[in-house]
C-alpha cells in the first residue's frame, strides 16, 4: 500500500483523480438515493403551494437571516413534540427552495407557528419584540412596516419556482402581483382571485391592519401564519402516511 | 506590482479588466432596481481601479530575466496582509453580534445593522476572507518551495488572489443589502458563485502548472492537502449552489433542490466546507510550517498517508450528522454517525503526527510563541475532532443540536485550530517573505498568543455551559409530567454566558489587532536579514539537482 502510494505521489494527475474518486463516494451514496427512493418524501395530496404574498414573506425571512436563530424542523423527540407540536415531515418542505430547517435555536422553533398567535401579536412583536416578550433578545424589525413590498417581479419569482419544480399554473404566474395585493386587502376586487387560485382556506386579511398599503410586514406575517399549515399530513396518524 | 508583469501579461490583464468592466456595466444596467445593480457598479469600480493601475505601470520596463532565479512571493505578501485585514473586520463584526445577543439594542434601526444580516458578514469574513486569503497566500509560498520551482507566470496568482477578494467583497456587501441564498456558509448568490468558480479554476490550473514544473520527484504532503482543498471545495461549491435566478437582472435565485434533498446537500456541503476548507487546507499549512519552524522532519510518512486518505474519504459521509432525528431518512443519519465516529482515527493520526514532530523541539515550543501557536493549534485540532465525533452520536446530538454547544464546538475549531495555525504560519512567513531578521516585537507575539488562548478558552467554556444548560432545560420534565421550563426561561439562563462569550471574543479580536500592527511594523521598520541562501531559490531548468529516477 505504501509502495503504491510512493509511486502515486509522483504523478500529479494520478493524485488529482484519486482525490476526486475517493471524495465522491460518500456524496453519491448518501444523496443520490434521496431522489430515487419514493418513501423519502411522504405523499400529501392536500399540500398547497405558497401564495405570492407568502412567498415574498418567505424571501424577507431569508433576507433578514431569521434562519440563523430559528429552526423549522421539529425532531422526533418527546420534549420537542410536546413543546412545538407534531414532528416535521419531509413532505412539508417539499416546495421549499431552499429549505429553512435551520441549525440553531437562539429563538424557538417556528415549524408550527402558523395560527398560534394573532396578526396583531406578530406585528407588535416584529416592531419591537420586547413589547410583548420582555426577556426577548430578538432584533426589532420596525422598518418592515415602513417599507412597501416590491411586487413587480413576483411573476418572475413564480416562474423560477416552477422551473425548479413547484407546480404554479400560468394563471398564478400572470396574476402574482395582483394576488399579493389582494391577499392583504380583503375588500378589494383582487381578493377574490386569491381564493380562487389558492383555495378557500387561504388567509385573506389585512395582516398589518392597514388594508390600503402592502408592506413587507404584511408579507412576513402572512408567511409566519402559514408555517406548518400547507398540509395536514403531520397531524394524521402515522399509519395513514405509510399506506 | 505592474512592473513585475511582462508586456504580454499587462495586455492580458487589461483585456480581463475590460471584460470585467463590460460585465459590471451589464449588471448595473440590468439590475437598476435591485441590489444586483449595486454589485454591477462595484464590479465596474473594481475594473476601473484595476485598469488605472495597469495603465499607469504599462510603460515601465519589462521585468529582468533574473526574476526567474527567485520565487514569486509578492502575491503571498499581499494575501497575508489581506488575510489580517479581513480577520480584524470579521472578528469585529463577530464580537458586535455577540454583544447584540447580550443587549439587542446595541444597533441601529436599519436592515443592514440587524443580527441576521451581520452574522454572515462575520462567518464569511472569517472563513473566506481571513481563512481563504491565508490559504491562498501560504499555498503559493509552499507549492513553490516544495516543488523548487517558481510559479509559471506573474499574472495568474494576482488574478486568483484579487478575484477571490472581489468575491469576498461582493458576498459581504450583499449580506448587508439582504442578498443571501440562506444556505449556511454558502450564502452568496448565483453571480458571486459563478465568479468564484472562474477564479477557482484558475487557482487549480496554477497549482497544476507549478507542480508540473517541480524539480522534486515527489509531491510533498502539504501539496496533497492543498490540492484536496482546491478540488473538493470546487465539487461542493458547484453542487450545493445549483440554482435558477429569477431573471438576468436580479440577485435572487431559487435553489434547484428543495426540502430533504436540499437539506442533505447543504450539510454535505456545510460539513465538508469544514473538512476541506477549514481542515484540509490548514493541514497543508501545518505540514509545511510546523516542521520548518521546529527544525524537525515530519514524524511519520505513513501516518501522513493514512490520515490524508482517511480524511478525504470519511469526511464526505459525515454531513448527515447535522440532521439527526429530522425528516431525513434514518439510514442516512446512521451512515453519517458511523463515519463521523470513524473519522476520529485519521483526525487523531494527523494531530498525533504533528505533536510527535515536535519531539526534540519542545524547548523551542517553550521559548517561541510562533511555534507555540502551531502546537496549540494541533492540540485544539485533536480536541475538536474528538468533540465532533462525540457530538455526532445520535443521543448526544439530541442534547447538543440547536444549542450553543454547537457554536462552542465550531469556535474551538475555528479559533483554537484554524486561526492559531494561521497566525503561527503568518508570523513564521512574514520575516521570511520580507527578508527580515525577526518579527518587529516578539513580546507582542507573546501578547497575541495569550490573548488568543485566553479568548478561546473563555469562549468555549461559556458555550459549553450555555449549550448544555439549554439542552437540559428544554428536555426537563417536572413531577406532573409536563415540561418544566418555557423557552424564555432557557433564554434568560443564557445571559451570563453570552456576556462571557462576547468578552472572550473581544480578547481574540484584540490579539488579531495586535498581530496586524506587529506585522505592519515588521514590514516598515524591522532590520533587513542576510541575503537569501541558495536553499531558498528555485532550481532552474537544466539544473544538476535532479534526483536519480526523475
Amino acid at each position: 500500500m505504501f509502495g503504491f502510494h510512493y509511486r502515486l505521489e509522483r504523478k500529479t494527475i494520478g493524485l488529482v483523480l484519486a482525490i476526486i474518486g475517493v471524495a465522491s463516494i460518500g456524496g453519491i451514496v448518501e444523496i443520490a438515493p434521496l431522489f430515487t427512493i419514493h418513501q423519502t418524501v411522504e405523499d400529501a395530496p392536500d399540500m398547497r403551494v405558497y401564495t405570492p404574498l407568502e412567498l415574498a414573506g418567505r424571501n424577507i425571512y431569508i433576507r433578514e437571516g431569521c434562519y440563523a436563530c430559528h429552526s423549522q424542523m421539529i425532531r422526533t423527540l418527546r420534549d420537542e413534540v410536546e413543546r412545538y407540536g407534531p414532528y416535521s415531515l419531509a413532505v412539508e418542505s417539499k416546495y421549499d427552495h431552499p429549505m429553512l430547517w435551520g441549525s440553531k435555536r437562539t429563538g424557538p422553533d417556528l415549524a408550527r407557528l402558523g395560527n398560534k398567535y394573532s396578526d396583531e401579536w406578530h406585528v407588535a412583536h416584529l416592531n419591537n419584540p420586547r413589547d410583548v416578550v420582555p426577556e426577548s433578545i430578538m432584533p426589532a424589525y420596525a422598518w418592515l412596516s415602513r417599507t412597501e413590498l416590491r411586487t413587480d417581479d413576483l411573476s418572475d419569482h413564480l416562474k423560477a419556482q416552477r422551473t425548479v419544480g413547484v407546480p404554479y399554473t400560468d394563471d398564478m404566474i400572470v396574476n402574482a402581483a395582483a394576488d399579493a395585493y389582494g391577499q392583504a386587502a380583503p375588500d378589494s376586487p383582487q381578493a377574490e382571485g386569491v381564493v380562487k387560485r389558492y383555495g378557500k382556506a387561504t388567509a385573506v386579511r389585512a395582516f398589518d391592519s392597514r388594508p390600503g398599503e402592502l408592506t413587507e410586514m404584511d408579507a412576513l406575517v402572512a408567511y409566519l401564519q402559514i408555517l406548518g399549515r400547507l398540509t395536514d399530513a403531520a397531524h394524521k396518524p402515522v399509519a395513514s402516511a405509510e399506506k | 506590482m505592474i512592473a513585475q508583469l511582462t508586456k504580454n501579461e499587462r495586455q492580458v490583464a487589461l483585456l480581463i479588466l475590460l471584460a470585467l468592466a463590460v460585465v459590471g456595466i451589464a449588471m448595473a444596467a440590468g439590475g437598476r432596481h435591485d441590489p444586483f445593480g449595486a454589485h454591477g457598479a462595484l464590479v465596474l469600480l473594481a475594473a476601473i481601479v484595476g485598469s488605472f493601475a495597469v495603465i499607469s505601470g504599462y510603460y515601465a520596463p519589462e521585468p529582468p530575466e533574473s526574476r526567474l532565479d527567485s520565487y514569486y512571493d509578492d502575491p503571498s505578501k499581499a494575501g497575508i496582509i489581506l488575510a489580517m485585514i479581513w480577520a480584524v473586520i470579521a472578528m469585529f463584526v463577530g464580537d458586535w453580534v455577540a454583544w447584540l445577543l447580550v443587549n439587542p439594542n446595541l444597533t441601529f434601526d436599519a436592515g443592514w445593522a440587524s443580527f441576521g444580516r451581520l452574522r454572515p458578514v462575520h462567518t464569511s469574513g472569517v472563513i473566506f476572507g481571513f481563512g481563504g486569503n491565508a490559504l491562498i497566500a501560504t499555498s503559493y509560498y509552499v507549492m513553490q518551495r516544495t516543488s523548487r520551482a517558481r510559479m509559471p507566470d506573474q499574472l495568474t496568482p494576482w488574478f486568483v488572489l484579487l478575484g477571490y477578494n472581489l468575491f469576498c467583497v461582493i458576498a459581504a456587501t450583499g449580506y448587508l443589502m439582504g442578498v443571501t441564498q440562506s444556505k449556511e456558509y454558502a450564502e452568496p448568490e448565483w453571480y458571486a458563485d459563478i465568479w468564484l468558480v472562474i477564479v477557482w479554476v484558475a487557482y487549480f490550473v496554477l497549482y497544476l502548472r507549478t507542480l508540473a514544473r517541480r524539480k522534486e520527484p515527489h509531491i510533498y504532503v502539504a501539496n496533497w492537502y492543498y490540492l484536496a482543498f482546491i478540488l473538493v471545495v470546487a465539487m461542493l461549491h458547484i453542487v450545493n449552489n445549483l440554482a435558477v435566478p429569477i431573471s438576468w437582472g436580479s440577485a435572487k435565485s431559487y435553489s434547484l433542490f428543495s426540502g430533504v434533498q436540499d437539506a442533505m446537500t447543504e450539510w454535505w456541503y456545510g460539513h465538508n466546507a469544514v473538512a476541506f476548507f477549514l481542515t484540509s487546507g490548514f493541514l497543508g499549512m501545518l505540514y509545511y510550517y510546523m516542521p520548518k519552524r521546529a527544525g524537525r522532519p515530519i514524524y511519520s510518512y505513513r501516518m501522513s498517508i493514512i490520515s490524508f486518505w482517511g480524511i478525504t474519504f470519511f469526511y464526505m459521509w459525515a454531513g448527515s450528522h447535522h440532521l439527526h432525528y429530522t425528516a431525513l431518512p434514518q439510514w442516512v443519519q446512521s451512515l453519517g454517525m458511523t463515519f463521523s465516529v470513524m473519522l476520529l482515527i485519521p483526525s487523531w493520526v494527523s494531530a498525533g503526527n504533528a505533536l510527535m514532530t515536535l519531539n526534540g523541539a519542545w524547548h523551542k515550543v517553550r521559548d517561541d510563541a510562533v511555534l507555540r501557536f502551531m502546537m496549540v493549534a494541533a492540540v485544539f485540532y485533536g480536541l475538536t475532532t474528538f468533540e465532533g465525533s462525540f457530538m455526532a452520536i445520535r443521543p448526544v446530538n439530541s442534547l447538543s443540536h440547536y444549542t450553543d454547544w454547537t457554536v462552542g464546538h465550531v469556535h474551538a475549531g475555528a479559533l483554537g485550530w484554524v486561526a492559531m495555525i494561521t497566525f503561527g504560519a503568518i508570523y513564521a512567513s512574514v520575516p521570511w517573505l520580507w527578508k527580515r531578521e525577526a518579527m518587529y516585537s516578539a513580546r507582542l507575539v507573546e501578547a497575541h498568543f495569550w490573548l488568543a488562548v485566553g479568548g478561546t478558552v473563555i469562549y468555549v467554556f461559556a458555550m459549553w455551559n450555555s449549550g448544555i444548560i439549554q439542552g437540559l432545560m428544554w428536555r426537563t420534565y417536572n413531577e406532573s409530567g409536563t415540561l418544566a421550563y418555557s423557552f424564555v426561561d432557557s433564554l434568560v439562563a443564557m445571559h451570563p454566558y453570552y456576556i462571557a462569550r462576547a468578552v472572550g471574543g473581544l480578547f481574540f479580536l484584540l490579539g488579531a489587532v495586535i498581530g496586524l500592527y506587529n506585522i505592519w511594523m515588521t514590514i516598515r521598520t524591522a532590520p533587513q536579514a542576510a541575503p537569501e541562501t541558495a536553499a531558498d531559490r528555485p532550481v532552474l531548468a537544466g539544473g544538476a539537482v535532479l534526483q536519480a529516477g526523475e
